[in-house]
């Protein structure tokens, strides 16, 4: 995999290329899943791995979430460090039990850690419908013992999935499908990493900060263009991780530009946002110029219709409207 | 014995009111009926009463803030006169009590005169009292703002806000420190300058607009600019906000252009009888009734016959249901420095000369004054303003709601004209008349405006 030299790949490559590393780096990896072996993977992010590693290492599963989890957790308690593929992150719910009871307690209550990936394609857009565009990262947010990881970009999303691999706590880790084959980005040629539990300044502002996360941060920095345009400069940061939260990089944010604004794909309420709200109350009430601003999806599932999934989900329109009125609060 | 002071409500449609300024300071005494604030709403300026005699203890509403009808803006404390204090103490919005009553007219057709049939109980308890739930926070700013304000010992009364709804933000505490801060030694030469040179968007020299996007914020989402802000910044420039009176006036000039497709006709007037009739008998009309007597109301009395004639005009739109008005009332517009304002001629069809000029002379002068009642704004049937008398040929005015139309006069002067084939001076005047064209049709308006002509011209009445 050393044709990248600086060359742009996609985000679905950065995927493929960060597990391919990873397992010809460590002999514990393996990876897990339906249709990852033979077929490749449903979106192909782990075509040729099969070939490279055999059977043993790449292991095609029954459709049962529940098992591939509890398989991998009990891989991951046996000395493995395995990568957990869930076809569509929609039905990672169907493992809920494997993961908030087990794979997350395990440490605490039994000295057992799990180091171990569970990653999948997440997130609307592409007119899936309500059980292929789920953003369920908020479930896993809420439990201890986890990890969760939600990158924006194939730079990102190859340098956190290898720093997941080698983590020693359970990592989730989401990929926005919608970004698969739209995003390309650089990476580097050489091994790196991308340190869990960072966020990152994608652009500099004085005037707002509108903090995001995957897919949303694209729509954010077309949002903060537009927002340049009429004199209002955003900063725009990119959460990268969602658990643990970065707190000190939207505290250092807010604490400059005195305004905040979270956009998330996810659903409304109980999303990120009200975390951020209640971390902004909490340590930095005297440095809010303003409320804190949501544009998210609405509460409601995935809509089937396109153009209810249009309205349903939030927009770069939607963003610069709310900072615009929140710039002018 | 206390007594709360609550934001009064000054008509059937106003829902809040900005207090303008405060006539008292607390520990002063006061009164009963003593005038204690002055507030501004959509329709008034005026003087506020005290609703009991006593000490004001504590005033909750500061200047310029806008709070919703039985907010209590201030505390009496009766105890010194405690006797003199009846227990319940009225809202001191005696005289809007009545209009206050008047339930919105259901959309379905009412028969004649909307009798105040339901009044509610105009003394019902005070309802949501925000601002007395939450006086320590008075002013509105943010956390920051206050944060700042303490650090550098800044008196918020004293900063004028920008933000959304008046509120003070960051850019405007800011702009006060790079002045140098704003001194909480002598509030009200700081409040009265700040606005006129408000250093927020800086005079720019430089041809970068510096982006005042986020400074002045338009506190009024009606308000649409047809071009980006930024644009509107150039040269050199002072930024005055619109006073309370000022916005009223836009937003109501906005939304009677939006609902109201206007309609605009002109008619010429030989006012030469009535200009004659006046100036004879003028300087006795002024010995006998202590009045001037001009031409204001042979207008109103010509207007009065036109829509005796033609009551389509005399009435308000309700959806599909038009309100034929049985009284005559007519606003009157009056220019004022600050302003504009049209009170009204109530039962104009009921008074004569002598009553209107005596009536109108009153109003215009309360009006100068501000001590117009609030029910001297409201229910008027049918308006007319005066563009002549500031020169105007003619001008073509847009209709007060809930009006459909209004008679504008131009400038009354000497022309020559045709009469029997041989040209005579005489006293023209044009008349011009808007009109909502949902209710009004050209043919009506023209019978209209040729009934006033016709009054004018044949004037007969004798006036004093």
């Amino acid at each position: 995999m050393a044709e990248t030299n600086g060359t742009q790949i996609t985000f679905l490559e950065a995927i493929k290329q960060a597990m391919f590393e990873e397992m010809e780096r460590d002999p514990a990896v393996v990876l897990l899943g339906e249709d990852v072996g033979v077929y490749g993977g449903a979106f192909k992010t782990s075509e040729g791995l099969l070939e490279r590693f055999g059977w043993e290492r790449v292991i095609d599963t029954p459709i049962s979430e529940s098992a591939i989890i509890g398989a991998a957790c009990g891989m991951s308690y046996a000395g493995l460090r395995p990568i957990a593929e869930l076809q569509f992150i929609d039905f990672i719910v169907c493992a809920f039990n494997q993961i908030t009871n087990f794979v997350a307690k395990g440490h605490y209550l039994w000295n057992a850690p799990a180091p171990m990936v569970m990653r999948g394609p997440s997130g609307g857009g592409v007119h899936g419908g309500p059980f292929h565009s789920a953003n369920p990262e908020m479930y896993f947010v809420h439990t201890p013992g986890l990890k969760v990881i939600y990158p924006s970009t194939p730079y990102d999303a190859k340098g956190l999935l290898k720093a997941a691999v080698r983590d020693n706590n359970p990592v989730l880790f989401f990929e926005h499908k919608f970004l698969y084959r739209r995003i390309k980005g650089e990476v580097p040629s050489e091994d790196y990493t991308v340190p869990i539990g960072k966020a990152i300044v994608r652009r500099e502002g004085k005037h707002l900060t509108i903090i995001s996360y995957a897919a949303m941060m694209h729509t954010s920095l077309e949002a903060a263009d537009a927002l340049a345009k009429e004199g209002i400069e955003a900063e725009v940061i990119d959460l990268r991780t969602l658990l643990p939260l970065d707190e000190e990089t939207i505290l250092q944010s807010v604490r400059k530009t005195n305004r905040c604004l979270v956009v998330h794909e996810d659903t409304k309420t109980g999303g990120i946002a009200g975390e951020i709200a209640a971390i902004l109350c909490e340590k930095a009430f005297g440095d809010l110029d303003g409320p804190l601003m949501r544009v998210t999806a609405l509460d409601t599932p995935v809509p089937y219709s396109p153009p209810l999934e249009d309205y349903f989900l939030p927009n770069a329109k939607k963003v610069f409207d709310t900072a615009k009125e929140l710039a002018r609060y | 014995m206390a007594t709360d002071v609550v934001m009064p409500q000054m008509g059937e449609s106003i829902f809040e009111g900005t207090i303008t300024k405060w006539l008292k300071k607390p520990g002063d005494k006061v009164e009963r009926d003593e005038p204690l604030f002055e507030i501004s709403t959509d329709k008034v300026d005026a003087e506020i009463p005290s609703p009991s005699a006593g000490v004001l203890k504590e005033i909750k509403v500061n200047e310029g803030q806008t709070v919703p009808i039985q907010t209590v803006v201030a505390v009496i404390d009766g105890a010194g006169s405690a006797a003199a204090a009846p227990a319940p103490t009225p809202a001191p919005a005696k005289p809007a009590a009545p209009g206050a009553a008047v339930p919105a007219p259901p959309p379905a057709a009412r028969p004649t005169a909307p009798a105040p049939a339901a009044a509610a109980p105009t003394q019902a308890a005070p309802q949501a009292t925000p601002a007395a739930q939450r006086s320590g926070e008075r002013i509105h700013s943010s956390p920051l703002v206050r944060r700042m304000a303490a650090e550098h010992g800044i008196d918020l009364t004293t900063i004028p806000g920008t933000g959304a709804g008046g509120r003070i933000s960051k850019q405007d505490i800011e702009a006060v420190i790079a002045a140098g801060g704003a001194p909480a030694a002598a509030p009200p030469s700081v409040t009265a300058a700040a606005p006129a040179t408000r250093p927020t968007p800086p005079p720019a020299p430089s041809a970068a607009p510096a982006p005042p996007a986020v400074s002045g914020g338009q506190v009024h989402v009606a308000f649409e600019s047809a071009v980006p802000r930024e644009k509107m910044y150039f040269g050199n420039y002072t930024v005055e906000p619109m006073s309370n009176m000022r916005v009223r006036i836009a937003e109501h000039m906005l939304a009677s252009k939006r609902v109201s497709p206007h309609v605009y006709s002109v008619d010429e007037i030989d006012m030469t009888k009535v200009a004659t009739l006046r100036a004879k008998s003028r300087d006795e009309f002024e010995k006998r009734y202590e009045t001037k007597l001009t031409f204001m109301p042979f207008f109103v009395k010509a207007a009065v016959a036109g829509l005796r004639a033609f009551p389509t005009m005399n009435a308000s739109l309700d959806g599909t249901n038009v309100i034929l008005h049985k009284e005559i009332n007519i606003g009157i517009a009056v220019a004022l420095d600050w302003g504009l304002i049209v009170p009204v001629v109530k039962g104009a069809d009921e008074k004569n000369v002598l009553g209107i000029q005596r009536t109108l002379n009153d109003l215009a002068e309360r009006a100068r004054s501000k001590k117009l009642k609030p029910e001297e704004v409201q229910e008027g049937t049918f308006s007319i303003t005066n563009p002549g008398v500031f020169g105007g040929l003619f001008g073509l005015p847009v209709i007060s709601q809930p009006n459909v139309g209004i008679l504008g006069l131009g400038m009354i002067e000497k022309r020559p004209v045709v009469i029997n084939d041989s040209i005579a001076i005489r006293s023209m005047c044009y008349v011009t008349l808007s009109y909502d064209h949902r209710v009004v049709d050209g043919a009506v308006a023209h019978q209209f405006l040729h009934k006033v002509k016709e009054t004018l011209e044949n004037w007969s009445e004798p006036v004093l």
